[in-house]
This record gives C-alpha cells, sequence and structure tokens, in this order.
C-alpha cells in the first residue's frame, strides 16, 4: 500500500528527520492560507499522487509570491498527472502539499527496502541524488551504496556511519546525519513498511540535512497490525474496480485488453492470461476468485468483470482442489441468470467433480461455450471475441 | 523414495482443531497420510478425529514421534508456530497460512539460519499448497486424485497451476515422484534451488519441472544452479507474460519490481541456461514428455 509524500514525511518526521515546514491544501485558498502560515518568499506547491517522477509530469511548480501559489493551486487540483509510473491513465491529484522553498547545497539518495535475495533489509545510497537511480545502476554501479540490515540485531551505527561517509555528509553533521538513517531505519521496521525511498536527501544551504521528497509503500499483510498506516489509505489513487475487488475480498488488476478472465488461483490465472495471448488475444484483467468460490462469490466476481465496458468474451478457468467443480457450475448458472450477460461466456472447469459440472452448465440450456483444455478454453475465447468484434464492424 | 516426505513420516497438525485444521487433516488422513496428532494451545489432552491433542509441539516430538508439521495458524501468529516447530525439533514444515507479514518472515528465516544445517528444520511456504508424494503421503490441500505416481518432481508456486500441471501429466500417463508448493510469498521457506537440490539427489526423480513466475530472482537462481550442479534434466514454466511491470498479481511476491524480474527476461536467462522452456502453460505436460522420452 502507497501513501502520499506529506504523510510520508509526517511519519518520518516523528521518527527524527528533517522535513521544511509545510501544509496540506485542498483547495486555492488553502494553498495560499499555507503559504502564509509558512513564511518565506519561495513555495513549492506539490501534487499528491501515488507516485514518483511528479517534477517531469509538471506536478511540482515552484512559487514565488501568493499569487502565483493560487495560479499553481488551480492548475494542479483536479489535474490528471501522467508519470512513467502512473501508466497511460495517470492518477488524479486531490490534494496539494505546500512546502517552504529549500535553499539546495547537496543532493543525495536514500532508500531502504526488503532485499528479495538477501531476505533482510537493504540500505541504499548514492551521492549523487535527484536522479532515477535504476538508470544510475545501469550507468555507474559504483556510485551506488548498498549496506544490508541484520533482522536480528538492526541497523548499527557504524552502517549509519559507513553510509553517511558515502552519502558525502561532513563531520560536523554526522551525529545528524546517523540519526537520520536510524530514524528511516526504525519507521521502516515499526510500522511494517517495505520500502522508503527519500530522493532526494539535500543538504541545505544553512547545513541542515533534510528529506525534500519521501516515498513509503507498506507490506498488506501487516496491515492487521498498523491500524494507523490503514488510515492513510487514499482511495482516490486506485483504481476503483481495484477497490471495488479488494473490498469484496477478490483479487484484481485491470488491463488494456477485452478478454473478461475469472480464475482460481494466482499461478493459474496468470497462466490462462499467457495462454490468451499466445491464442492472439489480450486479456482484460487478472481475477484470482480464491479457494472456496461460493456461488455469491462468483456473482460478485461476473459482476466485476463485466463492469469493464472494453470485455467482449469472458472466461471462466477454475481447478478445483478444495473446491468441488459442481459447485461452480451451479454459481456460474446463477450467475449468469441473474445478470444480463451480452458477451459471450467460455468455460473450462477441471479437478474434483469435474463430470458433474459439465453437465450443470450442459443442462442449463445457457448459450455457455465449453473447453476441456487450457488451450482450448484460450482458444475458444479468442474466437468468440474475434466474432463479436466482426459482429460490431 | 521421493523427497521431504513418504508414508511413514510422522505428521503433526498446527492449527489442528479449527474448521480449516480439521477439514485438512481428516484429507490427509484419508489419503493415507501418517498423521499422528495435532497442536492448539489450550486443548491438549483432548482428543480430535480421533488422534491426540497437544499443547506445544515439543510434547507431539517427544509422546508421538512427530517429524513433520503443516501450519493452518492465522497470518498473525503463524511466524511463531513456525519457530515453535523447529525449537522442537519437527525436520520438515509447511506453512499454508496466506497473509504472513514479510518482516515475520525475515525473522523467521534469521531464526531458522541459527541451527547447524543437520538439526535445521525445512520449511516450505507459506501462501502454498503444500507437498505430496502421490501414493504415499499429501502434506497439504491439494486434490490428491490428480497425481499419479512416477518419476517427475515438480516444484512450483502456484497451487492450482501445479494442478494443471499434474493434471496434464497424468493424461499423458506421467507420474510424478514429489511435488513442492514453495508458495507466492516474496520471502520464502524453500526456494526453487533449494527444492533442486533435493531432486538431484532423490534416486526416484528423473526430470524436474520448475513452474515459476514473475517477480523476485528465484527461478534465475534455480537455472544456475541446475546449470552448475546438476545431472538431471529441467523442465520450466514462467507465468506472467501479459502482466504488467509494478503491479501485484494476487501473490504477495508476484510484482516485476526490477531488472530481470519479468516472464519474458527470465525465460531468456533460463534458456541461456540450458534449462528446456515450456512454451506455453498448455504445454507443461508434453514438455516434460519430450524430456522424459529423450532419456
Amino acid at each position: 500500500m502507497d501513501i502520499h509524500e506529506y504523510q510520508a514525511k509526517e511519519i518520518l518526521n516523528e521518527y527524527g528527520v528533517k522535513i521544511a515546514l509545510g501544509g496540506l491544501a485542498y483547495s486555492p485558498d488553502d494553498a495560499v492560507q499555507r503559504a502564509r502560515e509558512i513564511g518565506g518568499r519561495v513555495w513549492a506547491v506539490k501534487a499528491q499522487i501515488h507516485s514518483g517522477a511528479r517534477g517531469k509530469a509538471g506536478g511540482i511548480i515552484i512559487c514565488k509570491n501568493h499569487d502565483e501559489v493560487a495560479n499553481a493551486a488551480e492548475k494542479l487540483l483536479g489535474k490528471r498527472l501522467i508519470t512513467h509510473q502512473t501508466g497511460p491513465a495517470g492518477k488524479v491529484c486531490g490534494r496539494l502539499y505546500i512546502e517552504a522553498g529549500t535553499d539546495i547545497a547537496k543532493e543525495m539518495y536514500f532508500c531502504l527496502l526488503v532485499d528479495r535475495t538477501e531476505e533482510r533489509i537493504v540500505m541504499i545510497g548514492s551521492a549523487q541524488g535527484g536522479m532515477d537511480i535504476e538508470a544510475l545502476a545501469l550507468t555507474d554501479p559504483d556510485a551506488i551504496t548498498k549496506i544490508y540490515i541484520d533482522p536480528a540485531v538492526g541497523l548499527q551505527d557504524y552502517q549509519a556511519r559507513e553510509m553517511a561517509f558515502t552519502l558525502g555528509i561532513q563531520a560536523d553533521s554526522m551525529s545528524h546525519a546517523v540519526k537520520t538513517i536510524k530514524g528511516c531505519y526504525r519507521a521502516l521496521r515499526d510500522l511494517d513498511a517495505n520500502m522508503l525511498e527519500i530522493n532526494p536527501l539535500v543538504i541545505a544551504a544553512n547545513g541542515d540535512l533534510l528529506a525534500l521528497d519521501a516515498k513509503m509503500g507498506f507490506d498488506e499483510n501487516a496491515l492487521f497490525r498498523q491500524p494507523k498506516i490503514s488510515e492513510l489509505r487514499d482511495k482516490t489513487q486506485e483504481e476503483p474496480r481495484e477497490t471495488a475487488a479488494a473490498d469484496r475480498g477478490l483479487s484484481y488488476v485491470g488491463l488494456d485488453g477485452d478478454i473478461g478472465c475469472m480464475i482460481n488461483g494466482a499461478g493459474l490465472a496468470m497462466a490462462t492470461m499467457d495462454m490468451i495471448k499466445l491464442a492472439g488475444g489480450e486479456p482484460a484483467n487478472f481475477l484470482d476468485v480464491g479457494g472456496g468460490a461460493s456461488a455469491e462469490r462468483t456473482e460478485k466476481a461476473f459482476r466485476l468483470v463485466l463492469a469493464d465496458q472494453n470485455v467482449k468474451a469472458m472466461l471462466v478457468n477454475i481447478f478445483a482442489g478444495i473446491n468441488r467443480c459442481d459447485w461452480i457450475a451451479e454459481g456460474v448458472v446463477q450467475a449468469v441468470r441473474k445478470i444480463d450477460m451480452k458477451v459471450p461466456l467460455i468455460v473450462r472447469l477441471s479437478g474434483t467433480n469435474v463430470a458433474e459440472g459439465q453437465r450443470i452448465i450442459a443442462d442449463s440450456g445457457l448459450p455457455i461455450i465449453t473447453a476441456e483444455t487450457l488451450a482450448e478454453a484460450a482458444e475458444k475465447a479468442v474466437q468468440a471475441r474475434n466474432e463479436v468484434v466482426a459482429r460490431e464492424a | 523414495m521421493a523427497i521431504l516426505l513418504n508414508e511413514t513420516t510422522r505428521i503433526i497438525v498446527q492449527g489442528f482443531t479449527g474448521k480449516i485444521g480439521s477439514f485438512h487433516a481428516q484429507d490427509m488422513i484419508n489419503y493415507g497420510s501418517c498423521v499422528v496428532g495435532g497442536i492448539t494451545p489450550g486443548k491438549g489432552g483432548q482428543t480430535h478425529l480421533g488422534l491426540p491433542v497437544f499443547d506445544r509441539v515439543k510434547e507431539a516430538v517427544q509422546e508421538v514421534g512427530a517429524e513433520a508439521s503443516i501450519i493452518f495458524v492465522p497470518p498473525a501468529f503463524a511466524a511463531d508456530s513456525i519457530m515453535e516447530a523447529a525449537d522442537a525439533g519437527i525436520k520438515y514444515c509447511v506453512a499454508i497460512t496466506d497473509g504472513i507479514p514479510t518482516q515475520d518472515m525475515m525473522r523467521v528465516k534469521n531464526f531458522l539460519s541459527r541451527f547447524p544445517e543437520h538439526e535445521r528444520m525445512i520449511l516450505t511456504g507459506p501462501n502454498c499448497a503444500g507437498t505430496i508424494s502421490p501414493g504415499r503421503a499429501m502434506l497439504g490441500i491439494m486434490p490428491g486424485h490428480i497425481y499419479q505416481q512416477g518419476h517427475v518432481g515438480i516444484v512450483g508456486r502456484s497451487g492450482t497451476l501445479g494442478y494443471e500441471a499434474a493434471d496434464q501429466m497424468k493424461r499423458l500417463g506421467i507420474g510424478i515422484s514429489t511435488s513442492v508448493g514453495i508458495g507466492g510469498d516474496p520471502i520464502n521457506g524453500s526456494s526453487h534451488r533449494d527444492i533442486f537440490e533435493h531432486f538431484e539427489r532423490d534416486d526416484e526423480t528423473k526430470v524436474v519441472l520448475m513452474i515459476g513466475e514473475i517477480g523476485g530472482p528465484q527461478e534465475v537462481q534455480a537455472g544456475l544452479f541446475a546449470k552448475e550442479n546438476m545431472t538431471k534434466p529441467v523442465v520450466a514454466y514462467i507465468a506472467g507474460l501479459t502482466a504488467p511491470e509494478g503491479r501485484r498479481m494476487g501473490h504477495a511476491g508476484a510484482i516485476i519490481s526490477s531488472a530481470g524480474e519479468s516472464a519474458a527476461e527470465k525465460v531468456a536467462l533460463l534458456t541461456e541456461m540450458g534449462i528446456t522452456i515450456s512454451p506455453t502453460p498448455a504445454a507443461m505436460g508434453e514438455t516434460v514428455a519430450k524430456v522424459l522420452a529423450k532419456l
């Protein structure tokens, strides 16, 4: 789960990380009010969307007077920002963070994340800040330092000092730098974050070490014990259908294709989507209905898939283990009867009680196309989709 | 021989008396697994499904000779149960639980690493369907009847995609020595590579099928291990050709977050390492059949 920059900064500040003065605004009037409260002569008006690279997308505007602040706020609020992280759909800006302008002496890169190879937290830093770390890793890997943290004892002072020296921090700022780095680690550990990125971390002209940007991502499996973090969720930054799915306990990811999918199990779902692609089609979504797909759950899943206006055919692929094909078949028949389905439906059942499941589908008298194997199911789905497209044309 | 599990392996169920634990314990017993009891703290001394319930894992080890355990404990308490099993001297543990926090799993791995290697519990999962040595024993939640006994070792992240593979193989008359689910989480007990080591040592296993997916480094690490250390041929399928970057596809670990983690990149790297790739998920069975025919 992602949170906004201003939320990450509030958290980090509680853990001893210095940030510039700032405040949240929902309107141009708010924005000017915040600028007044902050004081000074330069402000950054920053769009709060769940994405990095906002600067390049025009989401950060530097202002020199209150009129400029108001204009920048007017321009950004409600605007859809497209960055390389948001994808072509972009994300709509609903809130702004107004921050005091900082006189920057030096920019650095700092992050903490879960390393899946080492199975521990890794701290990554570079004296070259403000740029794409993945690009830097390719062009100049020596400019990046990685330090692994032992989960049993946590981040040690010598490791934090090592990172600070790597970042090029001078001796007189060392104790504050160590405090900042250790604060970041404690925030990540205590709050079950799986990612924390400060890009750039800056030394201001007055010598202060500040987090000028901040990004945090949290482990969704740990939200049950992080109620304060759960409250920071901003549903406006999520795809509405994915939010609706998550609220119903279904795992859904919307895609650009036109063959809707309902499958049990994440691996089989990905494999079925691959099969659709190999058969010449494009999947409209990823949807794992999970193990205990009841009739009620099946109907919800159908409604979710069909809510996508692009869907021209729908493929159901269930491998019943704990589940039984006859139960699934009943659920599918019920869902189709209840929902006025306008697109062809292809169903492939396999596993426990498969013969009984197929009989229920056949006896229903509904125009359901059935398939025995995964390959046959994908081919029939693509064929049905092509016929719909041909009819429409 | 099969790996990790056979008909004599003495099994306990952690989270025994709960609804899910009871259901699957009965299913394992019906399959022929040697289930000798279960753990539910506070219910020690009771009898459940005709078997003794213990408060602590170490009692089950002492009193009924428990060697393997399967965990159905809810996510908040699962890491604790895994560590208790390891400390009590359980040799092999399958964690079925989905939703264990990543930092809990980091602590579990760290905890396990402190045991000397010959005393260290093997953990597979979490967030998996378990392990089955067909015809011998099942330590999991899979439909046992779709697995035929034979000579192909399967290791995979996904439950239902593993069933799909077993089913394709059964249709072709190909049997399985052991099928191991390593689960869909970013940090798991055993990697593909760890399971490869067991299959390489197993006389009964002639070919290994790896069912991987997007995200993480484990498929490529396994490929490298196979290239350098294995005499047995390996077949692989990697799910997620259509998965967009940066989006989590159901499994907590199924996310392309850095270079080399997409299905296409993994397939390219594995091909270079001499692994036979199943070009589609529908061809896993026939690809294994072709490799078996060449032996």
